[in-house]
Formats: C-alpha cells, structure tokens, sequence
C-alpha cells in the first residue's frame, strides 16, 4: 500500500520533469508537443545573451553566497554548539533560526528595508544589484549552513580534541588538525545547500535587487509571464543534467569519504 | 571575537529588518525613492487595509490554501515516507535522491513544466484530444485545482524528509512485540506506528504551511486571477502600487498569523 503512494508520489514528482526534458529534444516550434529529434532549442540557448548573462551572474553571486553563509553559518553553529550560556544566547538562537520559517516575500521585504536604511545611514551599498542580492542569500544560507555544522559539531566526540589538546596541540591546531576534517562534510554539505537556494530563488532576489542585478530566476521568471518558450524546456534539461551530474559527484565523494572514515576507524 | 561577527550580522540583516518592517508598516507614505517617510508614524496603511475587505479575504484565502496544501502533502508524504523507511537499505540513498532530484532542477522550471502539463494546447489537452475523450481543450491552467497541484509539488519534498527521518528512527521492536501479541497490521500501525511519527507528522505539516501561507510564486504562475492570496497582494502592493508601508503591515500581520504555528513547530524540532 505504501509502496504504491511512493510509485505514485515519485510519478507525481518526475512525470511533469520528464516531460520538459523529452520536448526539450523535439523539433515542432511548440514546446510539448510531439516532433522529430531536434537540438535546435539548445543552440538557441547557446545564442542567447542574455540568458547566458544572467546565468553567469546567478552563478557568481551564488558562489559568493554560499561561500559567505558557510562561513557565517559555520560560525553561528560553533556558537551555539560550543558556547555554554553568554549574555543574549537566547537571542541569538532566537535570530538564527528566524531566517528558517520566515515566507519568502517577508524575508525579500525586510532585507530591501535594511539595504534601504543602511543606504540612507552609511550610503551604502549605493545601489541594488549582485551585491545587494549576494548579501541577502548569504543571510538565508547561514540560517540553513548553521543547522547543519550545530548538528555536526554536536555529534562530535569531544574526546579527539581533548586528546590532541592534551598531547599538547595548540587550539588552532586542534582546530586545524581534528575539528575542521571532521566537519568538513558538513561545510560542504551547508555550502552545496546554500548554492542551491540562491540559484533558486526568485522572491527575495526580485525585492533586493536593482535593474542592474538580473539573476537567471527573475529573468526566467519575467519570460514566463509572457508564456513558455521551447528554449526554457532546453534550460530545464540543461538545469536537470547539471544537477544530476553534481549530485552523483558528491555521492560518489561522500561514499568514499565514508570508505576511508570506515578503514581509520 | 568569534561571537562578535555572527552576533553582529545577526543583528543588522535579521532582526533590524524585521524591526524595520514594523516601523515601515505604520509610517507614513511618500513621494520618491524610497516611497516612505523615515521616522513618521501615520495608521494610512492600517485605514488601507481595514476599509477594504480584499486584505481580510487574502489572509482568510491563503491561510485555506496553505492548510489544504500541507494536508494534501502530508497524506501524500506519509505513505511514501513510510515506503521510503522500509525499503532494503541499499536502496534508500537512491530512493531519496529520487525524491531530492526534482527539488534541484529549479523551482520555476518546475512549475513552468506544469504549465505546459495543463495549458490549452499542453500535452494533457493534447492526449484527451487525441484518444478523442474531449473535443475542446480543457481550461485547466489558472485554475484553484492547477495552483494546489503546483504547491503540492513544491512542497512535497519537504514533508517527505522529516517524516522519512522520524520513521527510520522508529523502534521497529515496538510494532514487531504489537504484532506478537495479536494485533492486527492495521491495529499495529494505528497504536504503534501512527502515535510515534506523530511529531514528525506535525512538523512536516508546518514546514509545508508556514512557506505556503507566504507563497507567491505559485498562485501567480497557476492560479486563477481570483487566487489573490496574501503574497500576491504584498507583491502588488509593493511592486505595482508603490505602497510600500501597506507591503510592510502585510508582511507584519501575515508574521501575526505564523507566529503560533512557527512557535510550535519550533518546539516540535527542538524535542528530544
């Protein structure tokens, strides 16, 4: 009975994906509908400008992002993991986990006010754009990356870093040398997390960026509005190969990361 | 130091932007760039807002749609999850990049890939047209049935995971000692199974509810016209009318509205 739901659920989930795919290949000027083999879609997404120009800036600013809410997150985790009791803990708990449950359109409407406010107070950033939108992804992926390193540094035996310590390593040795391999996995796993959220949003980048920031969703999004085209078929395709690809490359390093965690211990 | 950084970023980009929407949502508006005057404090938007039922009948709308959503997702997750828990391990990790993979082709391309599904000349149409079951298309796209699919989409991965992790923590002796002393497969999963996932059950529904009472996105791509939810009326709020104090009380009193299921759900995660 269950396993019925889960066939019907996957089909559910992949029947609409695969559509896209298949009529990403097909000739008629009609997208979905049925035709001859055709790559013609994916030659004009290659001409394309700019779509290719808004990818690319999706894919810096994503990059930065994720880079900066590891970062941000990894350290809001260590905080609450390793820091007993300090004046605001609560707070600070409290705040982390706000940018988790807070809908899209609020989390998009108070990050302009801020970027708004601090332009009127600092004049700066002097205008909305990649930057603006960068700060404002990394904001939600730190909430995400902290999860997942808190998690991590909590199931953590604590006993490695005490017994390096007392072999006499330093605490940025003992960081270096135990703390940071054994996380590791859960660094990448926040950055791989917070990469995908910012490729993917469309919300929170509408309300913070300016006309110079078109990332590859609000554009994709505004042609949407006018109607679909076979080109975004082809994107979707493009989108899907590329995700299954990084997909199977970090389970591929994962399964062996595990292998080699497995003959150490 | 070390908590100086996170505690500062926290601050600015987190809570000052949500003091800021409260301050925003009773200033008064303005001419110019940014379309409000700092440090004013005017109830226009709140007089906006009350004397047009629209915003009451948005919040009502949405608060429908989420709840239908999450529970149409829950009882679609459930089962699956429980499938997902009891398959042979070595097919686990497949099994749930199979549900995870959808959620990485993009959200937009996804409901794009549902507009070609259901509009007059989509491929729906066009197989009723052609087993001859139909002599029109059917209007299918901007419709209520078409949006609740897209947000079950949407939303679908993110009940299945919670439950599936609660379900393979389940202690399968429990249901096996059940089974022992006589109870009946159905007996077992509703004494047993059903109580102990219920938790997880919980939160799965919230994690579905909170994001789709804010949806945007969703109702605009496939929902009828009519659909004005409360994202939508932020949305136009903001974007088309300029109006931003009125974007702000909106976003406000829609975090009014959340602030009990986020609170419980928080408790829900924070369990031991």
């Amino acid at each position: 009975m269950s396993r019925v739901a889960l066939v019907a659920g996957l089909a559910f989930l992949w029947l609409p994906i695969l559509l896209l795919v298949g009529y990403a290949f097909s000739a008629s000027p009609i997208p979905f509908q049925l035709g001859g083999f055709s790559l013609r879609w994916f030659a004009a997404l290659a001409a394309d400008e700019r779509l290719l120009e808004a990818a690319w800036l999706s894919l810096r600013v994503a990059t930065g992002a994720a880079t900066l809410a590891t970062v941000l997150g990894g350290l809001v985790g260590w905080v609450l993991a390793r820091q007993g009791a300090f004046r605001g803990r609560a707070l600070f708990g409290a705040l982390a986990g706000v940018p988790l449950v807070l809908p899209e359109v609020v989390t998009g409407l108070s990050l302009l006010l801020a970027f708004v406010g601090l332009q009127t107070l600092l004049g700066w950033p002097t205008e909305r754009g990649a930057t603006t939108v960068l700060l404002a992804h990394a904001t939600l992926g730190a909430a995400y990356a902290a999860v997942v390193v808190q998690s991590r540094l909590s199931q953590l035996d604590r006993g490695l870093e005490e017994a390096a310590a007392d072999l006499g390593a330093s605490p940025s040795q003992v960081f270096r040398t135990i703390t940071l391999p054994l996380i590791a996995p859960a660094l990448a796993a926040a950055w791989l997390l917070a990469f995908t959220l910012s490729l993917d949003d469309v919300v929170v980048a509408s309300f913070v960026s300016g006309p110079a920031g078109t990332t590859l969703p609000m554009l994709l999004f505004s042609r949407l509005r006018l109607g679909l085209t076979p080109e975004i078929n082809a994107l979707g395709a493009a989108i899907l190969a590329l995700a299954g690809l990084a997909l199977g490359l970090a389970a591929a390093m994962l399964h062996r990361s595990a292998r080699h965690q497995g003959k150490a211990g | 130091m070390l908590r100086a950084i996170p505690f500062g970023w926290l601050l600015a980009f987190v809570a000052v932007p949500c003091l800021l929407l409260l301050a925003i949502a009773f200033s008064s508006s303005a001419e110019g760039v940014p379309p409000f005057a700092w440090g004013t404090l005017s109830l226009d938007a709140w007089a906006t807002l009350t004397e047009d039922s629209f915003y009451l009948s948005a919040f009502l709308r949405s608060l429908r749609v989420a709840f239908i959503t999450a529970a149409l997702c829950l009882a679609l997750a459930f089962p699956m999850a429980l499938a997902l828990a009891r398959a042979p391990a070595r097919w686990q990790p497949a099994l749930v990049l199979a549900v995870l993979l959808p959620f990485w082709t993009g959200f937009l391309l996804r409901m794009a890939a549902w507009v070609g599904l259901l509009r007059d000349q989509g491929w729906l149409n066009g197989v009723l047209l052609g087993l001859g079951l139909i002599q029109e298309p059917l209007p299918m796209l901007y419709s209520t049935p078409a949006m609740l699919l897209g947000m079950v989409h949407a939303y679908l991965p993110f009940a299945v995971l919670p439950l599936y992790a609660t379900l393979l923590r389940l202690d399968r002796g429990l249901e096996e000692a059940a089974a022992d002393l006589g109870a009946s497969a159905f007996t077992v999963f509703r004494t047993i199974t059903l109580p102990l996932a219920a938790p997880g059950a919980a939160a799965a529904f919230l994690l579905v509810f909170i994001p789709a009472a804010g949806e945007y996105v969703v109702p605009e791509m496939l929902g009828p016209p009519e659909a004005q939810l409360v994202g939508r009326a932020l949305w136009g709020a903001f974007f088309q009318d300029r109006d931003w104090p009125l974007a702000c009380l909106l976003a406000v009193l829609l975090l009014a509205v959340l602030v009990l299921p986020i609170r419980l759900f928080q408790r829900l995660e924070n369990r031991p």
